[in-house]
C-alpha cells in the first residue's frame, strides 16, 4: 500500500458567533490559507473531501453550498461525510492508498451558533427509543461523568485538572476560544451546570472551519520538507444503545489505538478529541498513554469545539508539530456521537 | 387501544428545533437592497461572472466576490417545469411554472415563478420581466417579485 502524509493544515479562528458569515465565507479563508502554505492551487488537487452537518446551522444542503468556497471550474472530484472531517481524512487516505489520488484537500466546518446545539445533537441518536426522549448532548455526557465518578475511576478534581491544563495550553493557540490560567480550587468553586458537570467541563459552542492537505509519498516531498506520515489509522464504534454500554470505558478507542499501532513507539504528544473533561481521562487510559505524554497542547476541544472540524483539528495539530520539527511521533484521536460512541485513532510520524 | 399484534407503522417524535438563520454577509446585502426594490448582485474579480443572489464567493474561481453590481429585473428563461402536483407546505396552488431565469447581465440563473402566460406558450429562451408586489408589501425577500411574466415587446 502506498504511503500517505499530511503536508499542510490550517485552523480558522474559533468564534462563539461568526456573525452573518455563511459556510463558504467561513471555509474560503482557511482553504486559501492551507493552499498558500503548501503552495498548491485547486487545479493541483485531485480529490476534495469535506465533513459537516447541515442540522447544525439548520440550512439544507449547506454542505453543497460550501463548495462555493472552492474553484470548481474545471469540474473537481469531490466527496462529503456527514461526520467530523477526521473521517474525511480517512476517505482521502483510501483514495491515496488505492492510487485514485495523489493530492487531497480536506476541510471541515461547523456553524453551531444558529441552533440550540445540545438539542440538535439529540437527532444523532437512535430514532425510535432515544430521540423521542429528547436527551440533549450535555445531559448524556453528564450521565457518563456520573458513571465515572461513581465507579471511583476519577474525582471532580481530576476533571478540573483537565480543564485547567486545557485553558493554560490554549494560550499558545491564537485561534482558541477559551484560554486562561484558572486554579483548580477556583474551578471547583464554580456552580454545577448539569450535575456533575460544571460549565467548564463542557466544550464551548463554536463557529469555525479547518483545512488540511494530504498527499501520497510520490508527491509529498515535492511540497513539504518534513511530511507527517500516517503510519496507522483505524476507527471503531460502540453500539448506539447507550444502556448497553459501560460508559466508563471506551473499547472502541482501545481497539482503534491497538490497530493504529499507538504502542509501537514513543509518543511525543497526543491530541485527544474529548469535548468533555472526563472523556480525556477515559481516552488517555484506553490508549495506554504514559503520564508523561503531553495531551492537547492546542487546548483541545474544551478550548474550542468546532463541530465536524474538532476531530480534524486534533489530527492537524499533531501533523503541524511534526511538520514544524517539534515532534517526531504523535497520536491523534477524533470522536463522534454521544459519550464517545465512535472513535478514530491515527499515528503520525516524521 | 391498538392491538399489540398489529404492525407499528409510525411513531411521533416530538422534537422541535429553533434556529436563528444567518444568510451570509453577501446575501444579507442582497436582501437589504431587494427590500428597496433593487436587485444587487456581485461580480467576481477573477472571471467577471455576476451572481444573483450573491453568496460572497465565485464558485468557478473559489475567490471572494466583493464588487456590488445592480442588475435589471429582466431576463431569459433557461429552463422551466410545469408543476402539477401540490408540494406539502407550499402555499402555491398547482399548476404553476417554476423557471430557471438568467437575469440580464448575470452569469448564473436564479429560480423563480413564471405567470401571466398560457403554460403551453412557455419556452426556453423566452424573455421575461419581473412583476413586483405593491411597494408597501416589500420585505427582506426575493418574493417582493411575485413572479416573472413575458417581457413587453418581446
Amino acid at each position: 500500500m502506498r504511503d500517505a502524509a499530511i503536508i499542510g493544515y490550517a485552523q480558522g479562528p474559533q468564534y462563539r458567533y461568526a456573525g452573518a458569515a455563511n459556510e463558504s465565507e467561513l471555509i474560503m479563508p482557511v482553504v486559501r490559507r492551507v493552499m498558500e502554505q503548501v503552495g498548491v492551487g485547486q487545479q493541483d488537487i485531485d480529490f476534495t473531501c469535506s465533513g459537516s452537518c447541515d442540522y447544525l446551522q439548520g440550512a439544507a444542503f449547506a454542505f453543497v453550498e460550501g463548495l462555493s468556497a472552492l474553484a470548481t471550474v474545471p469540474p473537481i472530484k469531490e466527496s462529503h461525510v456527514e461526520m467530523d472531517a477526521a473521517w474525511a481524512v480517512y476517505e482521502a487516505l483510501i483514495k491515496i492508498w488505492t492510487g485514485e489520488a495523489d493530492l487531497c484537500l480536506v476541510y471541515g466546518f461547523g456553524k453551531s451558533s444558529p441552533g440550540e446545539l445540545r438539542t440538535v445533537m439529540a437527532l444523532q441518536l437512535d430514532p425510535y427509543y432515544h430521540v423521542p426522549l429528547w436527551p440533549d448532548a450535555i445531559s448524556l455526557a453528564a450521565l457518563q461523568a456520573r458513571a465515572m465518578l461513581d465507579s471511583g475511576a476519577i474525582s471532580e478534581r481530576d476533571m478540573a485538572e483537565v480543564v485547567a491544563r486545557s485553558r493554560a495550553n490554549a494560550r499558545a493557540n491564537p485561534n482558541a476560544q477559551l484560554k486562561g490560567n484558572p486554579g483548580i480550587e477556583e474551578l471547583l468553586a464554580e456552580p454545577g451546570f448539569v450535575s456533575p458537570l460544571r460549565r467548564h467541563d463542557c466544550p464551548p459552542i463554536t463557529d469555525g472551519a479547518s483545512a488540511m492537505i494530504v498527499a501520497s509519498a510520490d508527491v509529498a516531498a515535492r511540497y513539504c520538507k518534513r511530511p507527517a506520515w500516517v503510519r496507522g489509522i483505524d476507527h471503531r464504534m460502540e453500539t448506539g444503545i447507550l444502556g448497553a454500554r459501560d460508559l466508563t470505558r471506551s473499547p472502541s478507542t482501545r481497539i482503534a489505538g491497538e490497530k493504529a499501532g499507538v504502542a509501537r513507539g514513543k509518543v511525543d504528544l497526543a491530541e485527544l478529541h474529548a469535548p468533555f473533561s472526563h472523556q480525556e481521562i477515559i481516552l488517555r487510559r484506553e490508549l495506554g498513554l504514559a503520564d508523561a505524554v503531553p495531551v492537547n497542547l492546542s487546548g483541545g476541544a474544551l478550548a474550542g469545539n468546532t463541530m465536524m472540524a474538532a476531530g480534524l483539528d486534533r489530527i492537524g495539530f499533531v501533523a503541524e508539530r511534526i511538520i514544524n520539527g517539534k515532534a517526531d511521533r504523535g497520536v491523534a484521536h477524533a470522536t463522534s456521537g454521544p459519550c464517545l460512541q465512535q472513535n478514530l485513532v491515527a499515528v503520525l510520524e516524521a | 387501544m391498538t392491538d399489540a399484534r398489529e404492525p407499528v407503522t409510525g411513531i411521533e417524535v416530538p422534537i422541535y428545533l429553533n434556529y436563528e438563520f444567518t444568510a451570509g454577509a453577501a446575501l444579507a446585502r442582497f436582501l437589504a437592497s431587494i427590500r428597496e426594490g433593487r436587485i444587487m448582485g456581485q461580480r467576481c474579480p477573477g472571471c467577471a461572472s455576476v451572481y444573483v443572489p450573491p453568496r460572497g464567493s465565485c464558485s468557478r474561481c473559489g475567490i471572494p466576490t466583493e464588487e456590488e453590481v445592480e442588475v435589471k429585473d429582466t431576463g431569459v428563461i433557461e429552463a422551466f417545469t410545469i408543476v402539477h402536483i401540490p408540494i406539502p407546505g407550499n402555499p402555491i396552488k398547482p399548476p404553476f411554472i417554476a423557471a430557471s431565469i438568467l437575469l440580464d447581465g448575470t452569469d448564473m440563473a436564479c429560480l423563480h415563478l413564471v405567470s401571466e402566460v398560457p403554460t403551453e406558450q412557455v419556452h426556453v429562451g423566452m424573455r421575461v420581466q419581473a412583476v413586483w408586489r405593491p411597494r408597501e408589501e416589500w420585505d427582506y425577500t426575493f418574493e417582493n417579485i411575485a413572479w416573472f411574466k413575458p417581457a413587453e415587446g418581446a
